[in-house]
């Protein structure tokens, strides 16, 4: 809007490029980017949370911090329908479950409608769904953004977060972590 | 041969577009002014040859010839002809080709028509087309030759992924592409404008047709996109924020402001600068979607599009090429001298609040659909979604549409509201009388509510500007700007009334059963198995009647793909006036009853329908200005022919 100024300093015409400058090292760190996806989690080694989600669909109970503790490994998965990498993670998600995988999830900013879609869509793996509308519990377990997903030990502590989307080939390593919780 | 013959053609095209910048710069410098001569010719040329080229790869897609490695690996011989058609440009060497046809017939086009304005900005303009082609032309010849033979023909081909099978998406590609490429006209004209400081209303008015067409080959290419990921992708959804599909929005929108502020230019000589900027952001956004679709670098459904390794060689071009231009707008937009004066409450000032909360809504779908990677270099995963795009594009949306009701009845320079007051009274009183019924109504969210009283209000105020005016003698971009902004009241009322009142079923249902959903009443009457050419499906023939009327039947489908084997859900839509119902065919569970998905969707589409009056409206404008440009040449060349006649 240079010409409702009097005049635009010179700098300020500069600018855009050094938006642009900006917006390449980015992808390019993207492109580049380590293929490795394991950032340690300081949440690890503590217990979960105290939280009690009401139920996100009518067939599946909520989540309560009370119901992981269950003596048994069990993964917790926070996801949401608008996700696109969610969708992409179902497969793997339902064959865990398929391999006798205890999971359950958290639906994050979601609407009824569209989350039942969703599973219809995708297959629905969850022993149980917690609807977390203002990412209360997201924040408190340390997770910023979705997919996420954590290994919970037999006394409710967490073992794993896994960020992003757990791909085919992750699976046994998956696995290995719900094992290695369990002993 | 073909193959040979097509190749061939590219080669030569590419090094008549070195010819183009080369003649171009030495003219333009003083060097060798003779050299202007044949930049015109060469660009022309250059458009002809690329087209040849994309022709040859047709015919190869057509005849299947499996000889060919792009052919063999997208094609196979049982697909019908209008997907081998389709898959010319359904994979990343042929829209790539696309692409450069598209940019060098454009190029050819300015060479041949435009005649307005001063014989350098023209060639600084026409080296600037050049120089963005050539690097699309390299990337082409040296990485992604569409042209390559395979040691030993392929029995078969390998297909083409079925979700591309479908009439709507074998042109939704090719339609976007005219609009990101044409773009690149503005581009090139900024360059032009900028390197020989020629900033002015003839510029604006040069550039104003490209921009406008490009913008509306943009306007269809994503509303036909909208609406084939609302039935093909079976969600019931229309608009996802995918990245890919903001790659379409933005340049759209950085589109839609420059219209606004060449439109500014062309009338007041006003926003110089500001103009040439956005043609440089606008075409640079069609880049940067390229380059986000192709690379991969986001996840998106749309992953079909992907491949990391030539991203990298995208992102050094569009490096190359943005960088290059914002340097040039650095160094030499100081020295455009300032534009005409204007108070802030005006037609400009309008023009001007437009163009700010367009570039605001650009900005929050540039910083959401890149948020993830920025995450990503900090440490954590994400993915954005609706919960942050459609508030936060709403606070700048809301205000624009507010605007767009009244900037249209200022009149240019200096204004006051209150001579325009009367005026909004009626739609004024729509809004807030439509504001208190949805506020009374059982829970509508904000967005929504606000969407179904703005929409009506907007409607009636964008027919204004034809008050007091004789229907027959307004002017066509008038006519344009009326029909195109009425289409934007009409898609937001779709896309209000969408959230608003949409009723979803799912339900498992044994053959025979009846489910309603909103006024409607559905029966699953059998399921039948059905066969397409390459595919084969699950038909639920259902029977559905609206408020107790006459039973229409609908059939969707789940159908099996065999080359490459994949499934996908035809969904069976069903369109009354007042909205659509929409069925999705799920799985058989295992006690027999069939999974289905019924929507009912009041007044969904007008979302499209408001899509295509937009368009409409460029559609109008352009043949207006394109008309009376005609007009002005015919008159001229008759003056010169008389002064000619006499002077004898």
């Amino acid at each position: 809007m240079n010409e409702g100024a009097p005049r635009t300093s010179r700098w300020a015409l500069w600018l855009p490029l050094a938006v642009f400058g900006l917006f390449v090292a980015l992808v390019l760190y993207g492109l580049l980017r380590p293929a490795s996806r394991d950032i340690p989690s300081t949440m690890i080694g503590k217990p979960l949370p105290a939280f009690d989600l009401p139920a996100a669909q009518p067939d599946r109970p909520g989540l309560a911090q009370a119901n992981m503790a269950t003596g048994k490994p069990r993964l917790l998965n926070i996801f949401a329908s608008w996700c696109i990498p969610c969708a992409a993670e179902a497969p793997q998600l339902g064959e865990l479950a398929r391999l006798g995988v205890e999971i359950d999830g958290i639906a994050i900013r979601d609407h009824r409608e569209d989350l039942a879609a969703f599973l219809a869509r995708y297959g629905n793996p969850y022993a149980r769904i917690g609807a977390d509308d203002v990412s209360a519990v997201q924040l408190a377990m340390g997770s910023s953004g979705v997919p996420e997903t954590f290994v919970i030990d037999g006394k409710g502590t967490i073992r794993y977060q896994h960020i992003g989307d757990i791909r085919a080939d992750q699976i046994p390593m998956i696995l290995q972590k719900l094992q290695e919780a369990g002993q | 041969m073909i193959a040979e013959l097509g190749l061939a053609a590219l080669w030569l095209a590419a090094a008549l577009a070195v010819l183009q910048l080369v003649a171009g710069s030495l003219a333009l410098s003083g060097k060798a002014q003779g050299l202007g001569g044949v930049v015109r010719p060469v660009a022309m040329v250059q458009g002809g040859l690329a087209l040849l080229s994309f022709a040859a790869l047709i015919v190869l897609f057509c005849q299947t010839d499996l000889s060919v490695k792009l052919v063999a690996l997208n094609s196979h011989s049982a697909k019908p002809l209008i997907y081998k058609l389709a898959g010319t440009w359904g994979n990343h060497e042929g829209s790539m080709l696309l692409w450069v046809t598209v940019m060098g017939l454009a190029g050819g086009f300015v060479a041949l028509v435009e005649r307005r304005l001063p014989e350098a900005t023209m060639l600084a303009t026409l080296a600037g087309q050049a120089f963005v082609s050539i690097g699309f032309y390299a990337f082409l010849l040296m990485s992604s030759n569409p042209f390559e033979r395979l040691p030993q023909p392929a029995i078969e081909g390998q297909g083409l992924n079925p979700l591309l099978q479908d009439i709507g998406l074998a042109f939704h590609p090719p339609t976007l592409y005219l609009g990101y490429v044409g773009l690149s006209v503005a581009f090139s004209f900024a360059i032009g404008a900028l390197i020989t400081r020629e900033v002015g209303p003839a510029f604006a008015r040069a550039m104003r047709p490209w921009v406008m067409g490009a913008w509306i080959f943009l306007t269809i290419g994503i509303t036909a996109g909208s609406y084939w990921a609302y039935y093909e992708l079976g969600w019931g959804g229309w608009w996802f924020w995918d990245p890919v599909e903001n790659a379409s929005l933005m340049p759209w929108l950085a589109a839609t402001a420059l219209l606004h502020s060449a439109s500014v230019l062309a009338a007041r000589n006003a926003l110089r600068a500001w103009t040439i900027m956005l043609g440089v952001v606008a075409f640079s956004m069609s880049m940067v979607g390229t380059f986000l679709v192709r690379s991969g670098i986001l996840t998106s459904v749309h992953a079909f599009a992907v491949d990391p390794e030539r991203g990298t060689f995208i992102l050094a071009l569009l490096a190359i090429n943005i960088g290059a231009a914002l340097l040039l707008f650095a160094l030499r937009a100081a020295t455009v001298t300032e534009g005409e004066r204007f108070t802030v409450t005006s037609r400009e000032g309008a023009l001007v609040f437009n163009n700010v909360m367009l570039t605001g809504i650009l900005g929050i779908v540039l910083v959401g659909t890149l948020y993830p990677l920025l995450a990503e270099a900090m440490g954590s995963k994400v993915s954005v979604g609706p919960p942050y795009f459609n508030p936060a594009g709403a606070i700048f949306a809301v205000p624009m549409l507010v605007v767009l009701a009244v900037g249209p009845l200022l009149r240019w320079r200096r204004d006051s509201f209150s001579r325009v007051r009367g005026q909004l009274l009626l739609p004024l009183l729509l809004a807030l009388g439509l504001a208190a019924g949805v506020a009374f109504n059982r829970g509508i969210d904000l967005l929504p509510a606000i969407g179904l009283a703005l929409a009506p209000a907007l409607m009636l105020a964008s027919l204004l500007p034809l008050r007091a005016r004789s229907l027959m003698r307004t002017p066509l971009p008038i006519w344009g700007m009326v029909v195109a902004h009425f289409g934007m009241g009409v898609a937001l009322f779709g896309m209000a009334s969408d959230s608003a009142f949409s009723t979803e079923r799912l339900v498992a249902v044994y053959v025979g059963d009846n489910v309603g959903v909103g006024p409607w009443q559905v029966r699953l009457d059998r399921i039948e198995p059905v066969a397409g050419p390459n595919w084969t499906a699950l038909e639920a023939k259902m029977l559905a009647s609206y408020d107790g009327g006459a039973a229409v039947e609908i059939d969707p489908q789940a159908r099996n793909f065999w080359a490459p084997p994949q499934q996908t859900a035809e969904s069976a839509l069903l369109t009354r006036w007042n909205g659509q119902l929409y069925a999705v065919l799920g799985e058989q569970g295992e006690d027999g009853r069939w999974q289905l998905r019924l929507w009912w969707k009041p007044f969904v589409p007008m979302i499209w329908l408001g899509g295509l009056l937009i368009a409409l409206g460029g559609v109008l404008a352009l043949f207006g200005r394109v008309a009376s440009d005609v007009r002005r040449v015919i008159a001229r060349d008759k003056i010169a022919y008389r002064r000619q006649k006499q002077g004898r």
